[in-house]
Formats: structure tokens, C-alpha cells, sequence
């Protein structure tokens, strides 16, 4: 088994959070894990990425090659596209519909989901919305990942185990916010995908 | 269980297992977290690791090796561009030779993710005529630390420990290993090694020249340096450092049919190099930076085609390796990917909203008319972004300090109103002696200093200059007439620009210290920072 992930968004958005979840759902049922993160100037609002991998034998490369992404996992809809050479023929995107614009000349979103929508394997919802409904739209990133923790060759109770893992110093409610966005994602993306396929 | 580490903390930790006293380092994208892991270690705390951040990496180094005399072993940490500043001591210690363990980790910026070129430290290590490591992966980097100040202790030499940004920044499970205990203090047999005087000097270079027989005998019996020879002759790969995890990722499933030559230590191996030569038909060297060892290999069976790489354009000159790369180098080819679809814009990184360098920006910018365009020096650090729009405030970035002397030289050749831009931090570094240049001759120029309180680019690192800068320029010679203080926010805009405009009018040294703290400092952050100024005026 190999999982190719490629995490995007812009720099403070929150794709390190997913990443680390993922990091430590893998080592918890003792896989090999690889995930490369941009430190440094790029994290001020500029375009961001992280590879993860995930494998039952070892993983050498820490770049996933392009064509080999088994799914691009989105928090912005621009940002995703911008990893389309990395996707897999019949490969997954899955991003928050929610634009991020800090730019002048940012693209008619609409016309972001048309390309979106004109692969085969897509899920897009409005994680920031979500989030916002459940009191924090910070937790958009919780949305998204239960969004895609279907298709993520890792049990949901690894997950879970993650996610309290990482927010264990925080507040009760800090947990169970974000235990809330993940299901919600989880509920969402399968009305999605069982309205669209 | 697996620990989970950044390519930079593993290292961190092996060389907290590796027994070092200390770590010295400047901040610098992507060395940065080596060190924050140590500062951050409760056992490196408990140990009494000194891991305080120094000025500059010259500083830093001369430092760790100041341990070292006293018999220690001591890391010292920077980025690539900073071994330019540290090279002075980096050469010289070569010569002197070592005391207790003493490893020099620089971390290179292949593609320039966060830096202005993509130079590759091994020339360094040539160039000293020392032993380099390169690790290949997040295990390697861990486990080569115990290796490295093994190594420098037994040939007193100092240990070259080459990482690389993709290695430094990607997370892996670590299989962690016993620590060993600190040395105590031992000062030298001998210490007149350390004293170059010409005499001295001498007979150390003989020394270090004469070495190098037992290094290249290191790197051949070193299990870094791993040599595997298939029966198909047809292609042979010599693979350093991280490039071994590409190659692997395309031959993964058919290893056994390559013959490979994994290289992780230098000077090279030249007898297992000799060995892949003549066992196959064609030799691909993959390597991240330049293409020393295509040209080293080059000149061992004399120029011939037998040798790709990137000199031979099989692989590209610039920028870093990909997996893609390296596998079309050895005649994987992959179908065309997807392109990026032509409605995505780009998103270069930008300012965080309420930046004080901002407010500071637009005075300077307000200015431009009256005095002129491209008369705007700057420096390293987060204010680099003002070379972009919305502000395109910035004309120059080179190298830390430079915008001072470099206004500094465009006064002395006429040019008026000349403005130096530099972080409170970048001054400390690299900037105070060139003030001391421009205040020995009154140059006409204005330096502001945009004192954000921080290290902010390399993620808020606390800076030497805290409460520290009004007395430093002072101290140089800067008339306190001219030595101004003003508050960057949107509503003393107008003030500013005519402090600006008073001081660019005066035909002598002006600093002007914009003062306002990080946005992304944390609330404790600020409150360290108001208690150390207190405590200092």
C-alpha cells in the first residue's frame, strides 16, 4: 500500500495542522510516513504545499513525482489546482470552495470550479461556512480533512486519536470543535459524492 | 515507537545523543529548527546545552570552536549564505585543527526557496580540505551526528554536515539511539595549532595537506558510502545525498538490477568510483547543487562521455532535483503530467496585514517624487518583500548588511538622498560595522533601521538588538541629533515622512530606528521583550 497526499493552501491557513494529524494517525498504526512542509518566507500569505506519504514499505523520495498524487486535499480552490500536474490519472480533489484573495488579479472562482468539476474525482464544499456554523471557521482544515478521511487508507479512530493528540492541551471545547468539523466534513463529503456519482 | 521528526530535528537530537556542550547558530531558512529544537529540548536543558542564538555566524563559529579548544564538542549551525560570513574561521580552523568534536552543519536552499542563490557548501568543504557528510535521509541525519564528531575527534579536524531543504523540511519516523555523556574540559597538547602565526601556520597546513590519504581511506571504508554492483553493466549511478531518494524512488522495485554507488561522505571514494567505472558502460552522477563530483569524476578517467550528469544535460544545471528529473536522467520516462490550468495567478508571499514595515514603506515611498527613484538600499529580512508591489519601496538585496555600505558607496559616488532600509537584527549581524564606515567619513546618507523587536522572517527568533540599538549607534559615533526614533503607524504617517525628509536634507549620517514589534510576536513574546528593555535603559 502507497498513499500519495499533496496538502495546499496559502501560508497560515492551517495545512501543517492536517499534516500532523496525518503524520501521527500513520506512525499510530505503524506505517511509514514522509511529509515534506515549506518553512521560511513563502509562509507570509504566499502559496504553500506539504507532501505526504504514506506506505506499508519504505518511502525514499520525499516529493511525491508528478502523476502520482493520489489526491490533492485543498483549504482554497486556486491553490489546488496550482498541484494539478501531481494528480494521478483518475486521482482525487477535494477543496474548500472558499477563496483566499490577496491578490489583485485572483481568477473568477466560478471558473475555478469548472475546472475543479472537469475532472473526474472531485468534492468541493464550503468548509470555512461549516466551520464558521460550528463556531470557529479556523476549523475549516478539520472540515476538510473529514471530507477526505474516506478515501485515506487510515482507520477514523487513528484519526480521531490524532486529533486529540494534537489539540490535548487545549480547551474541552477546542477538541470537540474540532471533532465536530471532522464528521461534518465526513457527512458532507458523502452527500456529495452520493449526489454526483 | 517511531519518533516523528523534521530532516533538522532529527539531526538536533543526534547531536544532543552525540554528547555536544553546545550549538551555536544564526537564524536562516532552512537551517532555522536545528537549532530551536535544541533550545526547546528539556533534556538539552537539563544537560546545560548552551544553545543561546548568536549575532552572526562568524560569531557563532568562533564560538563553537572556543568550546572545542576547551575540549567539548560543540555544533555550529547556519545556512548556506552563511557560510560566506563564517568562511574567515571555517577556512582557518581547518588549519588549526580541532579539540573536542567540532561539526559544522549548513543546510542549502537548492531552487532558492528562501534565499538569493543556490551556492553548494561541499565546494566549503573542498575548499578547507575537510571530511563532509551528506545524509540522505531523516535516519541518516540522526545517526550520521554521533558519526561526525566521532570522526572530528579522531582526525581533529572540523566535519562538514551538508543538509538540504527538502531533507531539512520533511518529516519521517526516527529510531532514536542511546546518548552519550558531554566531554569535560580538556584543553590542547599542543597550542600552538592554534596560534597561526606564519611559523605555526606552516606546519599545520603541511598537516591538514597531508591528511588527506586518511580521509579518502575514511570515505572508503565508510558505511555511508555503500557500493552495489548488479550484473547488468549497462548503467552505472553515483548518488549523493538525498539524490540516492529519487533514484530509489524510480528503481525501487528493480533495484537489483542497478548498479549504485551511494556517496555520503567526502572526499570521495575514489577506489569504489574506479570500481562502478569499470564494472559498467555509462556512469549518471545524481547530485543536489552543483556538479562538483560529475567534474571531480571527469577529471579522474580524463574528460570523456562516458559520464552524465548536468554538466552533460541530462539533468538541470539549476534549480533542485525532483523525482522526474532523475528518473528521466536515467531513461524513466513518465507520461506528460496535467498542466497547471492557465487561470492560476501566482501568489508570492506578502506582508502580514498591520506590519509595521508597511507604514514604513509608504512614508519612504511618499518621498520617492522629491527625491528621486532607485536611491533605496536594502537587506535580508521580511522588509525584502518591499521590493514587490504594492510597494516596489526596495531597489537592492545582496547579501546582510549590505544596504548600508552599499548606500554608503552610491554616496560616495554623488548620489544624493540615499537611503539605507535594514532590520534591527540584519544591523546587529552584519550592519554596525558599515555604519562605522559611513559615520568616519559623515557620509551624506539616512539609514533606517525597521526595528521590528524580532527575527521575524525565520519566525520571530529573538534578536540581540532588543533595547540594545539607540546605545549601539551611539556607541559608533552617530550624532544624537540625527539619531531619531519614530513610531510607523498609519496615523503618524505625515510625521514620519517629514522626519524622513528633515534627515535626508542633512549632508551627514542620519539613523532613523522605526520602531514597532512583530505583529506575529505572541503576547509573551512582547512582554520578554518590554521587560529586556527595561532592564537595559
Amino acid at each position: 500500500m502507497k498513499y500519495n497526499l499533496i496538502l495546499s493552501g496559502v501560508g497560515g491557513q492551517g495545512i501543517l495542522t492536517i499534516a500532523a494529524i496525518l503524520d501521527t494517525a500513520t506512525l499510530n498504526q505503524d506505517l511509514y510516513v514522509k511529509q515534506s512542509e515549506v518553512h521560511g518566507m513563502s509562509q507570509r500569505g504566499g502559496a504553500v504545499q506539504s507532501h505526504v506519504r504514506i506506505s506499508d514499505s519504505e518511502i525514499y523520495s520525499d516529493l511525491i513525482p508528478q502523476g502520482k498524487a493520489d489526491m490533492i486535499l485543498s483549504v482554497e480552490p486556486m491553490e489546488l489546482l496550482r498541484y494539478l500536474p501531481y494528480l494521478k490519472n483518475k486521482g482525487w480533489l477535494i477543496t474548500d470552495s472558499h477563496p483566499f484573495i490577496n491578490t489583485n488579479d485572483y481568477p473568477n472562482k466560478n471558473d475555478l470550479y469548472k475546472q475543479i468539476t472537469s475532472h473526474p474525482n472531485h468534492i468541493i464544499i464550503n468548509a470555512t461556512e461549516i466551520a464558521k456554523k460550528l463556531g470557529n471557521s479556523k476549523a475549516a482544515n478539520m472540515v476538510l480533512l473529514g471530507a477526505a478521511s474516506s478515501l485515506i487508507p487510515l482507520s477514523e479512530e487513528s484519526i480521531l486519536a490524532a486529533i486529540k493528540k494534537l489539540f490535548e492541551k487545549k480547551s474541552e471545547r477546542i477538541i470537540n470543535l474540532n471533532i465536530e468539523a471532522f464528521q461534518s466534513g465526513k457527512k458532507l463529503a458523502k452527500e456529495y459524492t452520493d449526489f454526483v456519482y | 515507537m517511531k519518533r516523528l521528526l523534521l530532516g533538522n530535528e532529527a539531526l538536533a537530537h543526534g547531536a544532543i545523543n552525540a554528547g555536544i556542550s553546545g550549538v551555536y547558530a544564526y537564524p536562516g531558512t532552512p537551517s532555522t529548527e536545528i537549532t530551536e529544537y535544541i533550545q526547546k529540548s528539556k533534556i538539552a536543558k537539563s544537560l546545560g546545552i548552551h544553545a543561546t542564538w548568536s549575532v552572526n555566524e562568524k560569531t557563532a563559529m568562533e564560538a563553537a570552536l572556543g568550546m572545542s579548544y576547551s575540549g567539548k564538542r560543540a555544533m555550529v549551525v547556519m545556512k548556506h549564505v552563511g557560510l560566506n560570513v563564517a568562511s574567515d574561521v571555517f577556512m582557518n580552523m581547518a588549519v588549526s585543527g580541532v579539540n573536542g568534536g567540532l561539526v559544522v552543519v549548513v543546510a542549502d536552499d537548492p531552487s532558492m526557496h528562501s534565499s538569493q542563490n543556490e551556492q553548494d557548501s561541499r565546494f566549503y568543504g573542498k575548499f578547507a580540505m575537510v571530511p563532509i557528510l551528506e545524509p540522505s535521509n531523516q535516519q541518516e541525519a540522526y545517526n550520521v551526528m554521533h558519526y561526525a564528531f566521532d570522526l572530528s575527534e579522531e582526525l581533529k579536524l572540523p566535519i562538514l554536515v551538508r543538509m538540504v531543504t527538502r531533507l531539512s523540511h520533511s518529516r519521517a519516523g526516527i529510531i532514536l539511539k542511546e546518548r552519550r555523556a558531554q566531554n569535560g574540559i580538556q584543553l590542547p597538547v599542543d597550542t600552538n595549532r592554534f596560534a597561526l602565526i606564519p611559523l605555526n601556520a606552516k606546519k599545520q597546513f603541511e598537516k591538514l595537506v597531508s591528511k588527506k590519504g586518511i580521509l579518502v581511506e575514511s570515505s572508503e571504508k565508510s558505511t555511508y558510502n555503500k557500493l552495489s554492483l548488479s550484473n547488468d553493466k549497462s548503467l552505472g549511478i553515483i548518488a549523493c545525498g538525498i539524490a540516492y531518494n529519487y533514484i530509489m524512488e524510480n528503481i525501487s522495485e528493480d533495484k537489483d538490477f542497478f548498479s549504485i554507488l551511494k556517496i555520503s561522505q567526502y572526499p570521495l571514494p575514489k577506489e569504489k568510483i574506479k570500481e562502478l567505472y569499470n564494472h559498467c558502460d555509462k556512469i549518471v552522477v545524481i547530485e543536489e547543487g552543483y556538479p562538483i563530483v560529475e567534474e571531480l569524476i571527469h577529471n579522474y578517467f580524463d574528460e570523456n562521455d562516458k559520464i552524465k550528469g548536468k554538466l552533460s544535460g541530462d539533468l538541470p544545471l539549476t534549480g533542485e532535483l525532483t523525482p522526474n528529473s532523475v528518473g528521466k536522467a536515467i531513461g524513466f520516462y513518465s507520461n506528460n503530467p496535467d498542466e497547471i490550468p492557465s487561470i492560476v495567478t501566482g501568489r508570492p508571499p506578502q506582508l502580514c496585514e498591520g506590519c509595521a514595515h508597511a507604514d514604513l514603506f509608504n512614508a519612504i515611498n511618499e518621498l520617492i517624487p522629491e527625491i528621486g527613484n532607485k536611491k533605496v538600499f536594502g537587506d535580508i529580512g521580511c522588509y525584502a518583500l518591499g521590493a514587490l508591489p504594492p510597494y516596489n519601496t526596495i531597489n537592492t538585496l545582496i547579501d546582510m548588511g549590505a544596504s548600508i555600505t552599499m548606500a554608503k558607496g552610491a554616496a560616495d559616488a554623488g548620489l544624493e538622498n540615499v537611503i539605507a532600509v535594514i532590520g534591527d537584527s540584519t544591523f546587529t549581524h552584519s550592519g554596525m560595522t558599515g555604519l562605522l564606515d559611513a559615520v568616519y567619513e559623515n557620509t551624506p546618507m539616512t539609514v533606517v533601521i525597521s526595528d521590528n523587536s524580532a527575527i521575524a522572517m525565520t519566525g520571530t527568533q529573538e534578536s540581540t538588538a532588543v533595547g540594545r540599538l539607540k546605545n549601539i549607534c551611539l556607541g559608533i559615533g552617530v550624532d544624537p541629533e540625527h539619531l531619531i526614533t519614530m513610531i510607523p503607524l498609519k496615523k503618524n504617517h505625515d510625521k514620519n515622512v517629514n522626519i524622513l525628509r528633515k534627515e535626508l536634507q542633512y549632508k551627514g549620517v542620519s539613523v532613523i530606528i522605526s520602531e514597532r514589534a512583530c505583529v506575529r510576536l505572541s503576547r509573551t513574546q512582547k512582554e520578554d521583550i518590554k521587560l529586556k528593555i527595561a532592564s537595559l535603559n
